[in-house]
């Protein structure tokens, strides 16, 4: 794994053989795009079509790949930090929420308090002896996000982090996301079935195929921040959206349309 | 009137049921009739040779404690069980991490765990008498080897079910490889570990008794047999009954606290 200027993706083809039960399966094919240092960019695409296999790349879990993934460069040294928020929590539930968020940290920043700080500011000041089983799933992201933060990261991957929460609660750690990634900018990418999600957190939406994927297209969000979430500016943005590309995101809408908040 | 009675009844039974049947109550209770039945069954043997009463046996026992020795042998069998339940896990444990996490060890080493697993526990203390001759060592080895192939086949089924999305956490936020063993996979093996730990005692101490009988000139073992051709019954008991308090005392004060506190997270 390069070390970039920003996050550069370049994967030729990613493929699963197939193992008697599941057939051979080519996931990504010439997926190739360039996020610059402190971006915030949306990944939107159908169900299926590699978006976690591809963050899986970049994060270093997945070394099978023809093709490369550059990280940006960081301040913390010469091995660039990658946080990866999953699509699950995935708190270790045998640990108090103050060391599912200390345990990843060096013990430098362990005794400076960070993980704590980053608790405190999520408002779980209060929860920090609790265990993770005691939490309700808004309060486990947040406690994930904390620890995504933590290391100070130079790249920031998340997997569709605040699915299957209700609105409200999604709306608030959008808020508290876009606060942090404010007070610590970070090269962002972001994994969404949602298109106003999307809209209201990146500076930029890509939009990928069905498998084998490659970028179909490329967005950029030029509305003013803070934005309001379902405010008629993200209505009105997403609707040009649809209209200069409904030929092309058509394959998508399923995935994108969201019935809860889409408009008329 | 009739549907009156059984109301009375039924109430009365249900303020009985509240009164006594509470978990401390029902222990009592099965206790008392462990005792009932045993002093029933003393009266069929009237010379008191073959099934001495409950309160000869504990006689038996407080003479022993004074006067023959009784807390040496039996703290020299507990040292052979706590040596050879050390080593056991520490060995079974070891072994089962690496054939649940190796697939190529586990194929190594499968052949040989199967020939252990169902060798008799007999075969294995006289080969190791014979082998080793019949010291302290030959015997410990001799239980433990009995007991490695058990913690084997529960720890490598608990390495086989870690979650390996946690481990994948430990990865990508570059955990290093000793806290992420200590912190991140030795927690998903505890209740296996306990449950083998458990187990292990218990088969531990009904080994160790062989050995000694086979080979060893102290220990509960020794005695039992010593008493067996003396026809000492009441004394086999008091051997028998001050051993498995002791046994309670580690299940009830060191095991049960030690598992709540590897689950208190729960
Ligand atoms: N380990 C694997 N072995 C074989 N095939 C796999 C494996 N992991 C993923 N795939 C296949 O690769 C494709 C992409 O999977 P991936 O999980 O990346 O999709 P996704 O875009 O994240 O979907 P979703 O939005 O539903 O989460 C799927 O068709 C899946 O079946
Ligand atoms: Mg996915």
């Amino acid at each position: 794994m390069a070390v970039t200027a920003g996050l550069s993706v370049d994967i030729r083809r990613k493929r699963f053989e197939g193992d008697g039960r599941t057939p051979p399966h080519t996931a990504i094919e010439n997926l190739r795009f360039d996020v610059p240092v402190g971006q915030f960019c949306c990944l939107l695409g159908p169900s299926g079509c590699g978006k976690t296999t591809l963050l899986n790349i970049a994060a270093g879990l997945d070394h099978d790949v023809d093709g490369s993934v550059g990280i940006p460069a960081g301040d913390t040294g010469p091995r660039p930090a990658v946080s990866y928020m999953f699509q699950t929590p995935r708190l270790l539930p045998w640990m108090s929420v103050r060391d599912n968020v200390d345990i990843v940290l060096d013990p430098s920043a362990r005794a400076e308090g960070r993980g704590v700080r980053l608790l405190e500011r999520m408002e779980l000041g209060s929860y920090l002896e609790a265990y993770p089983t005691r939490l309700s799933g808004g309060q486990r992201r947040r406690v994930a996000l904390a620890r995504a933060f933590a290391i100070r990261p130079a790249l920031l991957l998340l997997d569709e982090p605040f699915v299957s929460l209700d609105q409200p609660v999604g709306d608030r750690l959008r808020e508290i996301l876009l606060d942090l990634w404010q007070a610590q900018p970070t090269t962002v990418l972001f994994v969404t079935h949602d298109l106003n999600e999307a809209i209201f957190l990146g500076d930029r939406i890509l939009f990928l195929s069905q498998p084998p994927s490659c970028v179909v297209q490329d967005a950029a969000v030029d509305l003013a921040r803070p934005r309001t979430p379902d405010s008629p500016a993200i209505h009105a943005f997403r609707t040009g959206l649809l209209d200069r590309h409904g030929g092309l995101l058509a394959g998508l809408a399923g995935a994108t349309t969201d019935p809860g908040h889409s408009t008329p | 009137m009739a549907v009156g009675t059984v109301d009375v009844a039924a109430t009365a039974w249900g303020r009985l049921r509240r009164t006594f049947g509470g978990p401390a109550w029902l222990r009592v209770f099965s206790f008392v009739l462990l005792l009932s039945v045993w002093s029933l069954a003393t009266t069929a043997d009237p010379s008191g040779q073959v099934l001495p009463a409950p309160w000869v046996v504990l006689d038996t026992m407080w003479y022993h404690l004074n006067e023959e020795g009784l807390l040496f042998h039996l703290g020299v069998t507990l040292w052979r069980v706590a040596a050879a339940f050390f080593g056991a896990m520490v060995i079974g444990v070891a072994l089962g991490i690496l054939m649940g996490a190796r697939r190529r060890a586990d194929i190594v080493l499968d052949g040989w765990h199967i020939l252990f697993l169902n060798m008799p526990a007999l075969v294995l203390i006289i080969l190791c008498y014979v082998w080793f001759g019949l010291t302290e060592v030959a015997a410990i080895v001799a239980v433990a080897l009995n007991k490695i192939p058990n913690v084997v086949v529960t720890v490598r089924e608990g390495t086989r079910a870690v979650d390996r999305e946690l481990l994948d956490v430990a990865r990508v936020f570059r955990v290093d490889r000793r806290t992420t063993f200590l912190r991140f996979f030795l927690p998903q093996l505890y209740p296996y570990v306990m449950a083998a730990a458990r187990g292990g005692i218990a088969l531990i101490w009904k080994i160790v008794l062989v050995v000694e009988l086979l080979g060893r000139s102290n220990g509960v073992g020794f005695k039992l047999h010593e008493f067996f051709q003396l026809f000492d019954i009441a004394a086999v008991l008091a051997y028998t009954l001050a051993f498995v308090v002791v046994m309670m005392v580690i299940e009830y004060g060191v095991m049960a606290p030690l598992e709540r506190r590897c689950t208190r997270w729960r």
